[in-house]
């Protein structure tokens, strides 16, 4: 099953334990996607109208945001929580679990 | 009369449908299959063995005509099959079957109280499920023993049902290095079924009194399938010691008796010989935990003749080591109780009167009444009427409320 790690807040971790953990993810052959958006400051939001007029404004610039996400493919919610707990975005940050959704 | 047949013929099956559930859980892989087909198959015990007598092996005969009703449900269902079928799968990859498990019955009920009780569950529904899953209550029954509409009950049980199925919460007993941080969850559930119980012994309180017996009953499971757990032992001993002292709880007209003025001919003898060896069981062989502890002040009350002869010194000692392990204003409490018993009613009103302000006692009737016991013994009267009457003002339930208006009213 699919899960989707969300991880939130600027978290601690040196780079090195970053690298480790995408290493270690990798190597489990639990990977299916993984990305960390760059600094929040470059953020872009875009909202479209009931009128179909695009609105594109600058930000928002939460530093509290989404900090980077993994989609791993593990058994069930105790082993996708283990590798939660595992990520150094866990440490003085939250990484929230939650299933893909299977549209069949 | 039809409907109290059903209900007593229900309580029959409470402990067979656990087991079969938890069986079907762990064989299927799915919750909502296992609840539906354990239900078939116990209606159709109720039609059959009446005519046909009760079989050699009811267990047995349960467990067959349910996976019965499982694949044919399963062969009409095509994609819902395949689905389990895949899940069966993945859960075999994380958990090899046990070896052997295909011989007999084997009771996997201890896989279905961790997934009762898993973290991941909101807290307040992990004991519904408890009593639903493994005590084998119907959602009705549930209910009642939470004083909630049968909707509510209901609602909350779908909803985390589909979390357990939606986030594939699984079915498996944790590691023995995860085992520590999930074991004491699941004696939460089971201890909050117990306490629940006794929360409010006012209203339909017979029913509110068989919560305690069922969280006694799942105590005892628990027991069985994890003997060396000290812990486990521990929360069986503490509930089997105060549920022992049911019957002098409460006076003539309903109100509350307090622990030093019981008449301590009417505990349970039974149900204290038995408590009282698990005790020791559970403060032997390592560090004690929280449950091994409190039942062991349990026990020093069920073996002294009177509070006067009672050992306050080592309840007070037993006291700290509950403070250590789980700090919280409430043993603080009880601690300067114990206190007050064992130096006096000044050196326990001191350490009350330092927890006044304390947030977490805010609300709590037992703050102003335990200084209103201490404040009547030092002759400061008042004061002690004053106290009363602002726990009278928070306690929720009659037999408090009365024991408290008594309390003021003897008052000179």
């Amino acid at each position: 099953m699919k899960y989707l790690l969300l991880i939130h807040g600027s978290g601690g971790g040196a780079v090195q334990d970053w690298l480790d953990y995408a290493r270690a993810v990798r190597e489990a052959g639990i990977l299916v996607a993984g990305e960390a958006p760059a600094d929040p400051s470059l953020a872009t939001s875009v909202t479209v109208g009931a009128g179909g007029e695009r609105v594109v404004t600058d930000g928002p610039e939460d530093r509290e945001a989404l900090s980077g996400f993994y989609v791993i493919d593990v058994p069930d919610l105790d082993a996708a929580t283990d590798w939660a707990a595992r990520c150094p975005g866990a440490r003085g940050g939250t990484v929230v679990v939650r299933p893909v959704a299977e549209y069949a | 009369m039809t409907g109290d047949v059903g209900a007593s013929v229900e309580a029959i099956f409470r402990e067979e449908r656990g087991r079969l559930l938890a069986a079907l859980v762990r064989r299927f892989g799915d919750l909502d299959l296992a609840e539906e087909v354990t239900s078939e198959a116990i209606e159709a015990a109720l039609l059959k063995w009446p005519v046909d007598g009760v079989p050699a092996s009811p267990g047995a005969w349960l467990m067959t005509t349910a996976r019965r009703r499982a694949v044919d449900r399963l062969r009409r269902d095509k994609a819902y099959a395949a689905r389990l079928a895949l899940l069966q799968v993945e859960a075999d990859r994380a958990a090899p079957a046990d070896p052997g498990a295909d011989g007999g019955l084997p009771d996997e009920r201890l896989r279905l109280f961790f997934t009762c009780a898993h973290p991941a569950l909101p807290e307040v529904d992990r004991g519904a499920l408890t009593l639903r899953y493994l005590a084998g209550l119907t959602t009705v029954e549930v209910a009642r023993a939470y004083l909630v509409p049968v909707e509510t009950m209901a609602k909350r049980l779908v909803r985390a049902k589909k979390k357990i199925s939606g986030a594939r919460i699984p079915f498996r007993v944790p590691e023995p290095r995860e085992l520590p941080g999930r074991l004491p969850g699941v004696l939460r559930a089971v201890y909050s079924i117990f306490t629940e119980g006794y929360a409010a012994s006012a209203g339909p309180d017979l029913l509110r009194h068989d919560l305690a017996e069922e969280a006694l009953r799942l105590g005892r499971i628990l027991h069985r399938l994890l003997p060396a757990e000290r812990e486990v032992t521990g929360l069986l001993a503490l509930m089997l010691l105060t549920h022992a002292r049911r019957a002098a709880r409460t006076g003539p007209e309903g109100e509350l008796v307090l622990l030093e003025d019981q008449d301590r001919s009417r505990w349970d003898r039974a149900m204290i010989d038995e408590g009282e060896p698990l005790v020791v069981r559970a403060l032997t062989g390592g560090p004690p935990g929280p449950y091994g502890v409190q039942a062991a002040i349990a026990a020093l009350h069920s073996t002294a003749a009177d509070a006067a002869s009672t050992d306050w010194p080592q309840i007070v000692h037993l006291y700290d080591v509950l403070r250590s392990l789980t700090p919280s204003p409430v043993v603080d409490l009880n601690r300067a109780v114990a206190i007050a018993m064992r130096d006096g009613p000044q050196a326990g009103l001191t350490l009350l009167d330092a927890l006044a302000g304390e947030p977490r006692l805010r609300g709590l009737h037992v703050y102003p009444a335990a200084r209103a016991e201490l404040l009547r013994r030092l002759g400061r009267l008042p004061e002690a009427a004053e106290a009363f009457r602002e726990a009278l003002g928070l306690a929720g339930s009659e037999p408090e409320r009365r024991h408290l208006r008594a309390r003021l009213d003897e008052l000179p």
